[in-house]
């Protein structure tokens, strides 16, 4: 059989495929962490106290966290090239 | 029994747990004994009552990959619908067994009996065997959990039967005692559900290592020769019933012409193998009981002195010919030996003994021919 394990980061830094960010506005989140469980790539962080950080090295920029966020916590913003 | 239960019965006592079986003519009273089975707790496995038999295949390959041993059954429209899944099966190497009940492929739609499903999937990594008679799909249900489960092999089987003429057709059969299977069948010794390893099944894989894989599996089919042989001979001594692994030759060692085939028709081309001799003409027989891996060598080997070799095949590869012609005719490539191919019986056409004696007669007369089609 043909197993891998899970590894972060193993389709490379991905986060060069933005075109737009999610920008958390923390005095908006109420720790609800739907996000984290909606991050297609799961590279929302669920830290200590259930804070979040988004880990920019593989974010695409979906925008679905800003999709679903119930807080409207999340915008998106053009990437500045 | 009735080809279907006999199988049922087989799965019975190789105590699989989890099943997903859709029904289809002609296994359909196959899926019908293994749930009464399950019904009355003479087996305790979960019977998935999936949509569709992709689905069928895609449930018990799941389970499979986790530990489980599986079975599943099918026949023709449910094959095909099937096909993808039987991929995954045999490209991640998983121990599965399946029986395929054999049915002619739509369109023309038809119910009837021929080998055109079961050899659509001879590319698939999967091993292949054939039953000859009722007895036959017994015996080779039971081995086939032995097979794929083989640490040397790792590869999903498949057991042939023909449709109506096996599934439906009572014949005498001696089954083994449940003590002695749980003794030639110990259970599968494989968990790869773990909290703390959590692992991802079927990665995607770049060029440079899809091919290693494949050859891995080659590799694995090629050992698959060996210890089906090995599994076959130790059934034989709790059986106490002969048992021909990859290939039967019948009457062949003196024989000028012989036979070829796979299935239900083999029996009758026993029959006509009888009639011939008591004629005084040296004929024999080759009954294919393992189609997958093909075994060349063994092939090569027992038809040193022939000087003819008449295929029979229940399939055709459109554009090509033969199924089981191209496989011989490419495995008796340079040997000298004629190898002339006969198709017949598709779409349940009736086949007699009298059908595989004329063609021989024929033969011996000095008639050859590189392919003919029995459909008048």
């Amino acid at each position: 059989m043909i197993i891998s394990r899970p590894k972060i980061g193993s389709a490379g830094l991905t986060g060069t495929w933005r075109v737009e960010r999610p920008v958390i506005d923390y005095s908006k989140c109420t720790k609800c962490r739907l996000c984290v469980i909606y991050c297609p790539e799961n590279t929302i962080d669920l830290l200590e106290g259930f804070d979040v950080r988004i880990d920019y090295d593989y974010c695409k920029g979906c925008g679905v966290c800003s999709q679903i966020c119930p807080a409207k916590a999340i915008t998106m913003v053009p990437e500045v090239k | 029994m009735v080809g279907n239960h006999a199988v049922a019965y087989a799965v019975k006592q190789a105590k699989p747990q989890i099943l997903a079986v859709f029904p289809i003519t002609p296994q359909t009273t196959m899926l019908e004994k293994l749930a009464e089975y399950i019904d009355s707790g003479q087996l305790k496995a979960e019977l998935i009552k999936v949509e569709s038999e992709h689905s069928a295949m895609a449930s018990i390959y799941g389970a499979a990959v986790a530990g489980a041993r599986v079975f599943t059954a099918t026949s023709s429209q449910g094959l095909l619908y099937m096909t993808e899944m039987f991929y995954w099966a045999g490209g991640q190497r998983v121990p599965i067994v399946a029986a395929i009940a054999t049915r002619a492929i739509a369109e023309p739609w038809s119910i009837w009996d021929d080998h055109q499903d079961f050899v659509s999937k001879r590319d698939a990594i999967w091993i292949m065997t054939m039953a000859e008679n009722v007895q036959d799909a017994y015996d080779l249900t039971i081995q086939a959990f032995r097979i794929s489960e083989d640490k040397r092999v790792l590869l999903p089987v498949m057991i042939g039967f023909d449709g109506f003429i096996l599934t439906h057709t009572m014949e005498r059969l001696e089954v083994l005692d449940d003590e002695t299977v749980d003794m030639f069948l110990p259970k599968r010794d494989y968990n790869l559900i773990d909290f703390n390893d959590p692992v991802n099944v079927g990665p995607i894989v770049t060029p440079d290592n899809y091919i290693k894989y494949r050859y891995e599996a080659k590799k694995a089919m090629d050992r698959a020769k060996e210890v089906i042989e090995e599994i076959a001979k130790e059934y034989e001594k709790i059986s106490g019933r002969k048992q021909y692994g990859l290939i039967e030759c019948y009457m062949c060692e003196d024989a000028e012409y012989v036979f070829l085939a796979m299935g239900a028709w083999v029996g009758d081309a026993r029959e006509a193998v009888k009639r011939l001799r008591s004629k005084g003409n040296k004929v024999g027989l080759v009954k294919i009981r393992t189609f997958r891996p093909f075994p060349k060598e063994r092939l090569v080997k027992e038809l040193r002195s022939v000087r003819g070799v008449i295929v029979f095949d229940r399939a055709y590869s459109f554009g090509s010919g033969g199924v089981l012609a191209n496989d011989v005719k490419s495995a008796l490539y340079n040997s000298g030996i004629d190898v002339m191919s006969v198709i017949a019986g598709i779409g349940g056409k009736t086949v007699r003994p009298l059908h595989f004696e004329k063609v021989m007669e024929e033969v011996l007369e000095g008639k050859r021919f590189e392919e003919r089609w029995l459909y008048e």
